[in-house]
């Protein structure tokens, strides 16, 4: 197994090296040279527009997998207190999609206690089957109980594609399962396509804080697993369809898993709900300190929204933990998003870029936020924000 | 007992850079450093270690340039490190290197006299790849219970008991009996820094003991790149998106334009 330049082709022009994560390619007296730090993952292969890069992949006797057994699109819903986690509706959106693309059908798979009355309202998202596994102890999760369901299930009807949330529970359950099945799972995809020539799932993630995007497949073996952040694709418009539901029994006992749950324990339910919201106003380390933040909060009050920040100003301690939007925040997209004071880094970027209408207020016009933002005021937001709620106020007062 | 702390030697990713001529990755100088939460990982060993005995014994795969995170856990008080570098272990998916990395702890334990009572540390996610799948993959390729997104963990007799983060609002206490994987997350504990004594035994007069893949009697069908069922196809700078509508004026006019043009949007 190795990567090679052919520097007959090779025309010294360093598309692989913008393209190589690693530095482990170098244009040396205009030819490019594998370093020591490569890390065989073939994107030089690709990047190359000269076909100068080979790679070699021995084969090693893998038996051969018939994917054409492998068919439809499968998301996985997991639920908290009783109601199904909004991103499986996402999902079925997107899943919908897919097996239009791919002319197959599309599954939603519950595992739970008591969700009977709930899969009327859950057939308008666009499934074609639900496959609810029914059991008293999956009213809570259980991560190896999750992973033996689901392994025997996907074992069974042998879907092409399973889509799961990348929450908390989601990337504890699928990676144990792919392990299992010995299946290639993406993690944290923001992009889901089909590859019209192959079929193949082209599944795009952001990897090293954000700053690089990456296009993963997985072209010999099925199924092709993806975990999927949260607000990364929008929730189906609702129609009455006709939908095939299986229940199948299970007879768990608390026995069944290794690991046992003691207690369960509530913090103080957060009041803000980023996820939902339609207008955000978020405030970054321009805001000054945290008494300031009262002016975020009077425009959030005067247009209706919820309040949000950068990294900073939860490390500040202005806002808490929970309103943090950005990579390691929430994922969030609303219709409109105020950003005041936030210069835009990308691990802030990748949290809100999605959003429908972004405004940014910040005094330095080379601050990258504006790279991202359809309306940009360049102005100390001390100024900007109060003439701003009084100007909403009035048309709003005229509205009424 | 043996508590195992995985390694992985990551670029510096809060300090990458994008070159906004050629829209590329600047990597010069950008160094290497230990992923932050396996920091964590290998702080939580050793304090599980002062406090009921046993030996910690470090692991990383990569290339040789890795040594040095591992190094760097001999230096905290690691008692025991592995590098496992191989060319045929690159190019790993998280599938790979799960795979290798239980090979050498199923083989540490082996040529130790089989211990039953063992426990493995992650960290949840590494800042690069990033994908938080490595520990539970581990998990299932040595067929041990897992608990990922670790808190606070406290070992009693043969159980460890943890706090397990699931959303904002809710934390669970889960135990379990070991031998167990557990992935910690940041909030888990502060990671000592290593002692002036510790940094030079670890560099004089401690071994990193390197395993390639005959060592670990690894079938190449399930290392490296060949192992690996997912395929990076493509690596780019993600585009800028916005319409790039500065407004101008003075702020009074910029703020009524702003107005109209979100009222036109209907979100007025
Ligand atoms: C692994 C990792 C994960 C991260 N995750 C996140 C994350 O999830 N979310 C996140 O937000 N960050 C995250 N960060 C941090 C991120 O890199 C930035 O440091 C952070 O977003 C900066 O916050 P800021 O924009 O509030 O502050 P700054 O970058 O300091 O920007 C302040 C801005 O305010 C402007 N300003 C100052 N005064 C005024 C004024 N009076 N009027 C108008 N404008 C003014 C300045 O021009 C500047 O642009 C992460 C970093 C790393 C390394
Ligand atoms: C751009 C890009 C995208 C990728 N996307 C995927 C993908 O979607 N799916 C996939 O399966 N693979 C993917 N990979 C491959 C993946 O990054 C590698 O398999 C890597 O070795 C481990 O994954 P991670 O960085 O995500 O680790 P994580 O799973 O995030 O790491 C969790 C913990 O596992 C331990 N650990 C991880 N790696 C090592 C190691 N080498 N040595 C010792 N301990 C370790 C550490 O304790 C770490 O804290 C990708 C690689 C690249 C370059």
């Amino acid at each position: 197994m190795s990567i090679t330049v052919d520097s007959e082709l090779c025309s010294g022009c360093g598309a692989c090296v913008a393209s190589c994560p690693y530095g482990g390619i170098e244009v040396i007296d205009d030819k490019a040279c594998i370093t020591e730090d490569c890390n065989l993952c073939g994107a030089c292969v690709e990047a190359c527009t000269m076909d100068a890069i080979i790679w070699t992949k021995e084969e090693v006797g893998i038996e051969k997998v018939d994917l054409s057994q492998y068919k439809g699109v499968w998301v996985i819903a997991e639920h908290y207190k009783g109601n199904i986690h909004k991103v499986a509706y996402q999902l079925l959106g997107k899943g919908r999609e897919l097996a239009d693309t791919l002319h197959v059908s599309l599954t939603l798979v519950i595992l739970g206690d008591a969700f009977d009355d709930q899969l009327e309202e859950l057939s308008m998202y666009g499934a074609d089957e639900i496959i609810y596994v029914k059991s008293k102890i999956l009213k809570n999760y259980y991560s190896d109980l999750y992973t033996k369901t689901l392994t025997e299930l996907i074992t069974e009807n042998k879907p092409e594609i399973v889509l799961i949330g990348a929450t908390a529970t989601g990337r504890d359950f699928a990676p144990r399962v792919a392990k299992r099945l010995n299946a290639g799972l993406t993690a944290d995809c923001t992009g889901l396509e089909i590859d019209p020539k192959t079929n193949n799932l082209f599944q795009t993630r952001p990897t090293f804080g954000g700053n690089i995007m990456a296009t993963i497949r997985t072209p010999n073996s099925r199924p092709q697993m993806a975990t999927v952040r949260p607000g990364t694709f929008k929730k189906p418009e609702a129609k009455k369809r006709k939908v095939n539901i299986r229940q199948i029994d299970y007879d768990y006992s608390e026995k069944d898993s290794v690991t046992k749950i003691v207690k369960v324990i509530n913090r103080e339910k957060s009041k803000v709900n980023l996820e939902d919201a339609e207008i955000i106003v978020a405030g970054g380390r321009g805001v000054g300190k945290k008494e300031n933040f009262k002016i975020i909060e009077e425009l959030a009050e005067a247009i209706g929204a919820e309040i949000g920040g950068s990294r900073v100003t939860v490390e500040l301690n202005w806002i808490p933990q929970d309103q943090q939007v950005g990579q390691t925040g929430k994922t969030v997209t609303p219709k409109l998003y105020i950003a005041c004071g936030i210069s835009g880094a990308i691990q802030h970027l990748v949290g809100m870029e999605n959003s429908d209408i972004i405004v940014a207020i910040n005094k330095d016009p080379s601050a990258p936020i504006f790279n991202v933002a359809h309306y940009g005021i360049v102005g100390d937001l001390h100024k900007v924000i109060p003439a701003l709620i009084e100007n909403i106020k009035k048309v709003k007062s005229a509205e009424d | 007992m043996k508590i195992f702390t995985c390694i992985k030697q990551v670029p510096g990713v809060s300090e990458v850079k994008i070159d906004p001529k050629t829209n590329t990755l600047v990597r010069k100088g950008i160094p290497s450093i230990t992923n932050p939460m396996d920091n964590n990982a290998t702080e939580l060993a050793l304090s599980i270690k002062e406090k009921h005995g046993g030996e910690v014994i470090a692991l990383s795969m990569g290339p040789p340039q890795a040594e040095e995170v591992l190094r760097q856990a001999l230096a905290m008080g690691a008692d025991e490190a592995y590098l496992l570098t191989d060319r045929a272990f690159a190019g790993a998916d998280t599938l790979a290197t799960s795979h290798t990395l239980g090979l050498a702890i199923k083989k540490i334990l082996k040529d130790s006299g089989d211990e039953k009572k063992y426990l493995v540390i992650c960290g949840t996610q590494a800042i690069d790849g990033d994908t938080a799948q490595v520990g539970p993959e581990l998990a299932e390729e040595l067929g041990l219970p897992q608990i990922t997104y670790v808190q606070k963990c406290e070992l009693k007799g043969d159980k460890i008991i943890t706090e397990r983060v699931f959303r904002s609002e809710e934390t669970v206490i889960i135990e379990s009996k070991l031998p167990a994987l557990i992935s910690v997350l940041k909030e888990v504990n502060d990671p000592r820094f290593p002692t002036m004594t510790g940094i030079v035994n670890a560099h004089e007069e401690m071994e990193v003991k390197y395993l390639n893949a005959n060592d670990l009697k690894a079938g190449k069908e399930n290392i490296g790149l060949t192992g690996s069922k997912t395929e990076v196809f493509k690596i780019f700078i993600p585009e800028k998106k916005g319409k790039h509508v500065v407004l101008e004026g003075s702020v009074e006019e910029m703020v009524q334009q702003l107005c109209n043009n979100l009222k036109e949007d209907k979100l007025l």
